[in-house]
Order: C-alpha cells, then structure tokens, then sequence
C-alpha cells in the first residue's frame, strides 16, 4: 500500500470547477483576458456606482440613511421570498413561477386569520402576542400549501423535461391568484397594521419602529434556517440531494421526504414574508405576488440562484438599491424603479448568470 | 459464445440459501430492453463478479438492485426479503451499499462530510468512528484530505472515496460497479487488494468489472452478461480457464 502511495502522481493545484464547468473557453490565453476585462469593467460599474452612493449620502444624509432603513426592511421580506426560490431551484431545478403567490396567499391568510379570525385592528401589548401566532399560523399554512403543490403537481414530473413542470408552475400561479381572488377580492383590500406607528429618533434620523420590528423577526429566522441547512441532519441530506439525488438514495436519504422539506421550508418562509409585509404596507392585493415575486426572484438570481448566503445578500441588495432609487437624493426617483429593478435582472442575466459571486462557492440548499 | 456449463455442479453457501437472489430480471429503459431475464445468486461471504462487454446491462442490473430503476418483470430477494419495487433509500436501509459506475460523490461537500453521509442511516456514534478510522486505515490519501471538496478530488481519489462512503454504510452486501476504472495500474492492485480485504472482513461482494482477469480472480463467482442475458456462468477459476471467456473478454487467445 505504501508503494502504491509513493508511486502515484502527486497532485497538481487543482482548481474548483473539475466538477462544475462554468465557462469553456477554446484557449487558456483567451479565458484570462477575458475575465480580465469583465472583472475591469465590473470594477468601473462598482466604483461608479459606490461614488453615486456616496454623493447622494453626502448631499443629504439624513434622507439617505432613512431609506436605506426601509431598504433593509424591504430587503429583508425579498430575502425571505427569494430564499424559496434558490432552494427550490437548488434542489429540483426548477423556477418555481408559482412562488410569489404563495407570499400572497400567505399575506392574506395572515391579514384574515389576525383580523378576522382573531379580532385584532390595532396596536396593543395582546396584539403583539396574536401577531406572533398569526405569524406562526401563516407559515404553517403556507408550508404545508407548498408541500402538497409539490407533491401533486411537480413530484410525478421530476423526471420530465424542464419545460413541463415549468409551465404547471406557471398554472400553479394563477390558481394561486384565482384563490386570492375568492379570499381577497379582486380589488386591494385595506388591512391594519398592529405594529405601533411611531418612530424612533436617533439624533435627527427618524426609522419608524415597523421597519425595525420586521428586522428584528426575519434575521432569526434565516438564522435559523442556515442552523438547519448547515448544521442538521436533515440539512445534510437537503445538499446531498441537491447535489446527487441518485447517490442519496444510496446513502438511504428519502429524497422525497427531502424535497417535501425543502418546499416546507421554503413555503414557511414566504408565509412569514407575507404577514410582515402586511404590516408593513397596510394592504392585501390577489396579484402582489407577481410583482413581489419577480423583485424576490431577482435577488435570487443576483445572488445566484441556487445559493442560500447569496439570496439573502442578493434580497437586501434588491431592497436597498429600490429604496434608494425611490428616496435618496440624485437617485432617479420611483418612477424609474421597476426599470432599474429589472434591468439589473437583464444585466445579471446576460453577464452573470451566476450571481455577483459567480458559481465558484456556490451551495446550493 | 455457448451457455454449456464449464464445471460439474458445485455446491455454494454450505447448503445455505443465498444472500441476494435475482430470478427472471427485465429491465427497461423507455421501450428499450437493457436487461432482459438475467438470474442470479449471491451467497453469504463470496466474491462474485458480474463481466461482461460495454452495454451488457450490468450497471443497469446494480441500479436496478439499489432500487434506483424499478424492473418491468422479475424478483429481487435480499436475505428473504423481496427487494426489487423498495425505493432506493429503503434498500440501503436493508444494509445493500454501492459504490456506483462514476463514483457519484458529492463534489461540494468535503471527504469527511462524504463519507458521514455514507453513515446516514447509522446512530452509534462510536461505531461510525471506528469505521471511519478503518476506511483511513484503507485509503491513507483519503485521511491526508478529509476536509478538502470531493469534487476538486483526483479521479482515483474519487473512486477511493466512493468505496470508502459505499463501506461506512456497514452493508451485508457490498455492490461495487466498476471500482478499478480510471486507477492507475499499480492502484488498480491496490483496490483489489482492499476488495479482498473487505470480503474478508465478513462482507459479501458483487462486482462489475471491465478488468475481466483481475475480477475473476479474486472472486469466488462469475456470472458473464451478453446484452442482457446470462451467457455463461460458473466459479470464476474454471471461467477464467475457459477458452471463449479468454477470447472474448481476457484479450488472451
Ligand atoms: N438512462 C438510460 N437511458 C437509455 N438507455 C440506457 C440508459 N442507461 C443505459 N442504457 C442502455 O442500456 C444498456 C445497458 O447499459 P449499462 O449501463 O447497464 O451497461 P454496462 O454493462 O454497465 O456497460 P459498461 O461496461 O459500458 O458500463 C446500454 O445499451 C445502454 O445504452
Ligand atoms: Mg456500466
């Protein structure tokens, strides 16, 4: 054994992509120059950029810093929403169309079961504990809404080409939309908030408490989430299968079990997305999913689809760069938003299709 | 090729009944037939080697044993328990494992998380240990690289992985499809060597292989597939006498 250890080559440096080819290039020489010049220019759109942030915080700091507050919070509920997206992708490979519908349903679920259900219109120290079970209750709901799309519609169509379980995503959609319809009307629907409505005043910035209070719950929440993913067993099997499904039954793993946790999951956390946006933005609408879920679905995909870290970077990112552009001084203004929003999409599309991290450390689920 | 018997009947398994028991397998891939009413018996503690040319069927028949293809026609037994229909993840819950054709690791995770995955299904913790400390005491290299990403992983330290993974499993039955390819001549020794080894640490062993002569000889079986059927089978010293087997499969005339 020993000889045989002595004999064998030694090793070159080896990079990371023997497994995961990201880009065939026809000579060495051509690849380097390249990416030399795409990280150039990359660079220059960074440097721009950050110079633009800062002149528009020095021209007005206080506006500056109050928006990037809403930013953040925004940011927040798409990292929630996109991480559905990236996981689902992670392990099935499929974009799942009918996702922000579900951040729907489960905003009306929770506007509903805190209104209707549970009587609350109004901010009080009781309101606060029946927010948390609307919370609870939503995700719950929204899980288990997911986990049975998954096993009705996509499950018998895994092993079909892309293109059909993409299109039944996108008829999940409207049936999602058409259940919004009966539950929400088809106008939007004005909702209360319980969260208070003051404003807390740090020197002369003022962050209202909603934002902050939407922070406070999504950052356990994906802390939670990278615990289970990392650090479980039942994570382990998550990124075993979304790695090799075929090599994971050999290790005994249920991959079916798996990928119904993995919607659970993913299905939770827009329900969670959905009643935090309620309280922030006051209003339930049957086709908010559409919008949100395509704002969520670009973060993912600035992120790298696929990579849990970069939705969650990818969905502040997203909600920073809008409110910014909606507020912040020598931004365009909201009229121009969607467009920025969606061109960053097109952009990253085309020049990264790996996310701002590129495909090098990417972990999927 | 004929299908007449090379060598008077002999007994296997001391009278016992076979571990794994294959009758009348058909499987299908689509409307295509890959393999087509193959029947075959493993006993406890044998080394037996399934041979046979490109697209016989006998990865086809070792995923369709790990329950990762359901057959349209036949029975899989495994230690009286009917096997073929089981998900996959319930066969290697009877205690089958596999080393499958490419190695099948997982590329971005590291060798020590590999092979932990290869203990899934396993709780005791102390037993895992020690296994662990005998798959490093098998494959050395594997030791030297514990943390490093199985898919930045050489290709023979990949096959070395996925049999090491395939070996923390504990199985009753090793399936092994094609552990040597892509070694280097002298590792090549080496794998069998650790085959032997293993086998004769207590686990039963079915193996594929395209190194037809080197299989045959440490085996105590041999079962020669030709496009979906069995064409000959015997123990595997009167198969490797056998003058069709060498012409066709030992390149020795
Ligand atoms: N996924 C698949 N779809 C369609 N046909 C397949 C598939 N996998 C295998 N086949 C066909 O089934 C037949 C048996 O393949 P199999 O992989 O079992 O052969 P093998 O004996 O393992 O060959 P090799 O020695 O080259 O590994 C071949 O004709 C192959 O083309
Ligand atoms: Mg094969």
């Amino acid at each position: 054994m020993a000889t045989a250890e002595d004999s064998a080559p030694p090793l070159e440096e080896q990079d990371d992509e023997r497994t995961i080819p990201v880009r065939q290039t026809t000579s060495a020489g051509y690849g380097a120059t390249k990416w030399k010049l795409e990280s150039i220019i990359g660079m220059i759109v960074l440097a721009a950029f950050s110079a633009w942030i800062v002149a528009s915080f020095v021209k007005g700091p206080r506006a500056f810093i109050q928006v990037l507050v809403i930013g953040l919070s925004n940011g927040a509920l798409y990292a929630l929403i996109a991480l559905g997206y990236t996981m689902v992708y992670g392990i099935i490979e499929l974009i799942n169309f009918a996702h922000g519908d579900l951040f729907m349903l489960g905003s009306v679920i929770g506007a509903i079961s805190l209104e209707q259900w549970l009587g609350q219109k109004s901010s009080s120290p009781t309101a606060w504990v029946w927010l948390a079970v609307t919370l609870l209750f939503a995700m719950a709901a929204c899980a288990l809404i997911n986990i049975v799309i998954e096993k009705l519609a996509y499950r018998r169509l895994r092993n079909a080409p892309k293109l059909a379980p993409l299109i039944t995503a996108v008829g999940v959609s409207f049936i999602l939309q058409n259940i919004g319809i009966k539950l929400n009307g088809s106008a939007p629907h004005s909702r209360f908030s319980v969260l208070p409505r003051g404003a807390l005043h740090i020197g002369p910035i003022e962050v209202r408490i909603k934002y902050i209070v939407v922070v406070a719950i999504t950052a356990p929440l994906l802390l939670l989430m990278t615990y289970i993913v990392q650090k479980t067993r039942t994570g382990k099997a998550m990124r075993a299968t979304a790695q090799d499904r075929d090599a994971s039954l050999l290790m005994g793993i249920n991959v079916d079990r798996i990928i119904s946790y993995v919607f659970g999951l993913g299905g939770a956390l827009a329900g969670a997305a959905g009643v935090l946006y309620v309280q922030v933005n006051e209003t339930t609408r049957y086709d908010a999913g559409f919008r949100l879920g395509l704002i969520a679905f670009t973060a993912a995909v600035l992120g790298g689809v696929g990579n849990l870290l970069g939705a969650v970077i990818g969905g502040v990112l997203i909600g920073v760069i809008q409110s910014l552009n909606d507020g912040a001084p020598l931004f365009l203004g909201q009229e121009w938003t969607q467009t920025v929003m969606f061109s960053i999409l097109i952009v990253m599309v085309i020049f990264r299709p790996g996310g701002i991290f590129g495909k090098h450390q990417q972990e999927k689920v | 090729m004929t299908t007449e018997s090379t060598a008077p009947p002999t007994v296997r398994g001391d009278g016992r009944p076979p571990v794994l028991t294959i009758k009348d397998l058909h499987v299908y891939y689509g409307n295509i037939a890959a393999v087509k009413g193959i029947s075959l018996e493993v006993y406890q503690g044998e080394i037996v080697t399934l041979i046979g040319a490109n697209g016989a069927g006998k990865s086809t028949t070792m995923r369709t044993i790990s329950g990762l293809i359901k057959p349209r026609k036949g029975e899989i037994m495994f230690e009286g328990t009917r096997v073929s229909g089981m998900r996959g993840d319930e066969v290697a819950s009877m205690g089958i494992a596999q080393s499958p054709e490419g190695r099948r690791i997982f590329p971005r995770m590291t060798v020590l998380e590999n092979l932990e995955l290869g203990a899934f299904l396993r709780k005791d913790r102390t037993t895992i240990q020690a296994d662990l400390d005998r798959v490093f005491d098998l494959f050395p290299r594997l030791k030297e690289r514990v943390s490093q990403k199985g898919g930045t992983l050489s290709g023979g330290e990949q096959q070395m992985l996925a049999m090491g993974r395939a070996l923390m499993a504990e199985p009753r039955l090793l399936l092994l499809d094609e552990p040597s390819m892509g070694l280097a001549p002298v590792l090549v020794e080496v794998v069998f060597e650790i085959i032997e080894r293993v086998n004769s640490q207590g686990t039963t062993i079915l193996l594929v292989e395209q190194n037809a002569l080197a299989a045959l000889k440490i085996a105590d079986f041999a079962y020669v597939l030709e496009t979906g059927h069995i064409g000959l089978e015997g123990p595997a010293a009167d198969l490797a006498d056998n003058e069709d087997v060498r012409n066709a499969y030992l390149g020795l005339a």
